[in-house]
């Protein structure tokens, strides 16, 4: 018989606590916290300890027409920047697949959004979209367009911002979309090919159903990034102009951040937890529908 | 045998990554042998870039190390505030704006007092802002005032004179509205605009807080809103709405803009020949027009400096203070155009040499009448200056016509009166 010391005998509880700890302190605690936070009334302007308020703050935060104005953003913003990148992204990995020359340098320009930092765009691309001195509207000009108030106005900041998500995000689909390409299997394409199935039916019939999988794998990491988008917004526009641009998160950012009403806030975020969860999982869902 | 070495080395390195967190704790004990070490913030502001420069020099001085951080004004607001929310910050000295956060700041008791500072150098009003119940917790920095930035070669070649009043202000705007060029200009991005605006609305006769409550839907105030609105509307660059002043500054520098209405305090940075094509000589600087009812723009302490009630190093941090807000640094930032709270600088004969005269002129016009509010005073200042700005929106978006405004601002002051309840600050 080995002998059993303390640790031999508990090692399959040693050796993952320094994660579970980590996972405890850094993403439990904050969730709950925040849950917590939800009920209360706390803000750091009015100089008094925190109060125990029940669903007070979901009822008021729930019939505010700002709040439903961001719901309705977040969702519209998801929707536009996902489906768009969607195509556009497994188009471009279908180009990309095949040989030809220049395909390395292709490759390399394609992913250069992606790994750029979220700041650096909003501030580049403001300068492209300034009305007087942006060369958007410049070019615009010259093409005898007519010119667009892109970010500055209520009515194209969304459509706008969408654009730079779009620029931005694509090539990440491309690189999941492309390595689930490279896993199919050549025998469906083989007995296609003896059928004589055409190209476009090669495409629909057979590559697109067995990616699905894979896209919607793409599509539930993408869609819980944008359902929770900050950087470039607050980047380019601060949920300006006015509260045009505002999602749930900007919202709640300026809740906490601006007018410290943290009790607020913290109802936001919960339900902005709530509706990313049970989206990822009605994706889930669908990609298992898929999966044959 | 190696089972046990291993897992003696895995305790070990799991104690070693906890000591990482445990380092703050160890360092205040041995606070006599080592260095004394201040932890600064700044603000992105042209003092702020000056003191960061001339820090070097402190450090040699006294022998104390400093920590300097530099933020956006918004996000330096809001991360002292989540720090001093936790109760355990570090930070020691920092630069504040009374008129923002002061009034949340000495609420929540997040200044030091400050009993040995000589004030006698600054005017009284700017003092009392950074007062509490007779005690004193803020050095004023910086004051500004609303200023007209203009372009003299626009003005001279439509045969223009300098507008006086806001008449004189609205025919020159339509006048000088063309070839491509903006004829005036002034923040519309709503929670940006209201510090700017507010002098509009004192020329007309009306005030945002008056004896603890909102009075920005008086009449008066109505029509300063609807002017702003018109005049932005009409004669302003597109996207104004959007625009702060660190979006209209380019526009002007680009030659774009012809009148500017802004704080006095951005003069140095328009006239940087690094960043415009306009000659110094072309940019000018007048006092703000008068009203209808008044000649009262805001004359404000935009920046003060503090030390945070919690610091660990109150001798450093107060030599720290005594420094950074000098004489000496005074006259150095008037220099380069900063426009200083301090009396004795503005009076200093090197500095008068080389400071626009327009601009010298313009502070003893605001002095002299000049209104020491440019934004509610109140602690939810953030969230009633987006209620403004909504108003602003508004009016800049149909140029003053809208027949919302009135109801919109009656709406506004009411939901401004309700953060005032909330924060025990309403007087009816």
């Amino acid at each position: 018989m080995i002998k059993q010391g303390f640790f031999e005998r508990n090692i399959k509880y040693l050796f993952p606590l320094p994660a579970v700890i980590f996972v405890v302190v850094l993403m439990v605690f904050p969730v709950c916290y925040t849950f917590f936070l939800s009920f209360t009334d706390w803000t750091l302007t009015s100089g008094k300890p925190l109060q125990f308020i029940g669903l007070q703050s979901y009822v008021s935060v729930l019939k505010e027409p700002r709040f439903h104005a961001a719901l309705g953003r977040t969702f519209a913003f998801t929707f536009g920047a996902v489906i768009v990148e969607m195509v556009l992204g497994t188009a471009v990995a279908l180009l990309l697949n095949r040989e030809f020359t220049g395909k390395g340098i292709v490759k390399t320009l394609l992913l250069l959004p992606l790994v750029s930092t979220p700041v650096a765009i909003g501030i580049v691309w403001n300068l492209f979209y300034d009305p007087t001195i942006g060369i958007l509207n410049y070019m615009l000009s010259k093409l005898g367009l007519p010119q667009s108030g892109w970010v500055t106005d209520a009515a194209t900041v969304m459509p706008s911002l969408i654009l730079v998500d779009i620029w931005q995000w694509t090539p990440m689909i491309t690189i999941i979309v492309m390595a689930g390409l490279a896993g199919l299997s050549t025998e469906p394409y083989e007995s296609a090919y003896v059928d004589g199935a055409n190209s476009r039916q090669i495409l629909f019939r057979i590559t697109l159903p067995m990616l699905m999988p894979t896209i919607l794998t793409a599509v539930i990491l993408r869609s819980i990034d944008a359902l929770k988008t900050y950087d470039i917004i607050y980047a380019m526009t601060g949920g300006g102009p006015g509260y045009a641009s505002e999602n749930l998160n900007i919202l709640a950012f300026k809740y906490s951040f601006e007018y410290f009403r943290m009790g607020r806030s913290a109802v936001m975020l919960v339900i902005l937890f709530v509706i990313v969860l049970f989206f990822s999982l009605g994706v889930m869902k669908l990609r298992k529908a898929f999966e044959l | 045998m190696t089972k046990k070495v291993l897992i003696g080395f895995l305790i070990l390195c799991m104690c070693g990554s906890l000591m990482l967190f445990a380092q703050g704790g160890q360092e205040a004990k041995s606070d006599t042998q080592k260095p004394q070490e201040i932890r600064v913030m700044l603000a992105n502001h042209p003092y702020g870039d000056l003191l960061k420069k001339r820090i070097p020099e402190f450090e040699a001085k006294t022998g104390i190390k400093v920590k300097v951080e530099q933020l956006q004004e918004a996000q330096l607001t809001q991360q002292l505030t989540t720090e001093f929310a936790t109760g355990s910050s570090s930070v020691d000295v920092f630069m504040t704006r009374p008129l923002q956060e002061g009034l949340l700041f000495m609420k929540n008791g997040w200044y030091t007092p400050l009993d040995s500072y000589d004030f006698s150098d600054y005017p009284q009003s700017t003092v009392d802002i950074g007062k509490k119940t007779g005690v004193s917790y803020i050095v004023p920095l910086v004051t500004e005032w609303e200023v007209l930035y203009y372009r003299k070669d626009l003005l001279e070649k439509a045969g223009i004179a300098v507008p006086k009043n806001f008449e004189e202000l609205e025919a020159a705007a339509a006048k000088l509205n063309k070839d491509g060029v903006a004829g005036f200009a002034s923040r519309g991005k709503g929670n940006a605009g209201v510090t700017q605006m507010s002098s509009y609305v004192y020329n007309f006769g009306g005030r945002y807080l008056e004896n603890g409550h909102a009075v920005f839907d008086s009449p008066e105030a109505v029509a300063a809103i609807r002017y702003y609105g018109r005049l932005n509307g009409t004669y302003g660059p597109q996207g104004i709405t959007s625009m702060s002043w660190e979006n209209i500054m380019p526009v002007f520098q680009a030659g774009k803009i012809a009148m500017w209405t802004d704080a006095s305090v951005f003069y140095g940075q328009v006239v940087d020949p690094a960043k415009t094509v306009i000659p110094k000589e072309n940019v000018g600087v007048a006092a703000f027009p008068t009203g209808p009812k008044r000649n009262n723009p805001f004359i404000v302490v935009s920046w003060g400096m503090a030390i945070a009630s919690k610091t660990k190093n109150l001798d450093a941090a107060k030599q720290f203070l005594e420094w950074a807000t000098s004489q000496a640094l005074a006259k150095e930032g008037m220099m380069s155009d900063i426009t200083m709270a301090r009396n004795s600088v503005w009076k200093d004969k090197d500095v008068l040499a080389v400071m626009n005269p327009g601009l010298v002129e313009s502070q003893a016009t605001a002095a002299a009448n000049g209104y020491p509010y440019d934004r509610p005073y109140m602690s939810s200042v953030g969230a009633a200056r987006d209620l403004i700005g909504e108003v602003i929106i508004e009016s800049i978006n149909s140029k003053g016509e809208s027949s919302k405004i009135p109801a919109m601002a009656a709406e506004k002051a009411k939901a401004v009166n309700e953060l005032l309840k909330t924060d025990g600050e309403y007087q009816p």
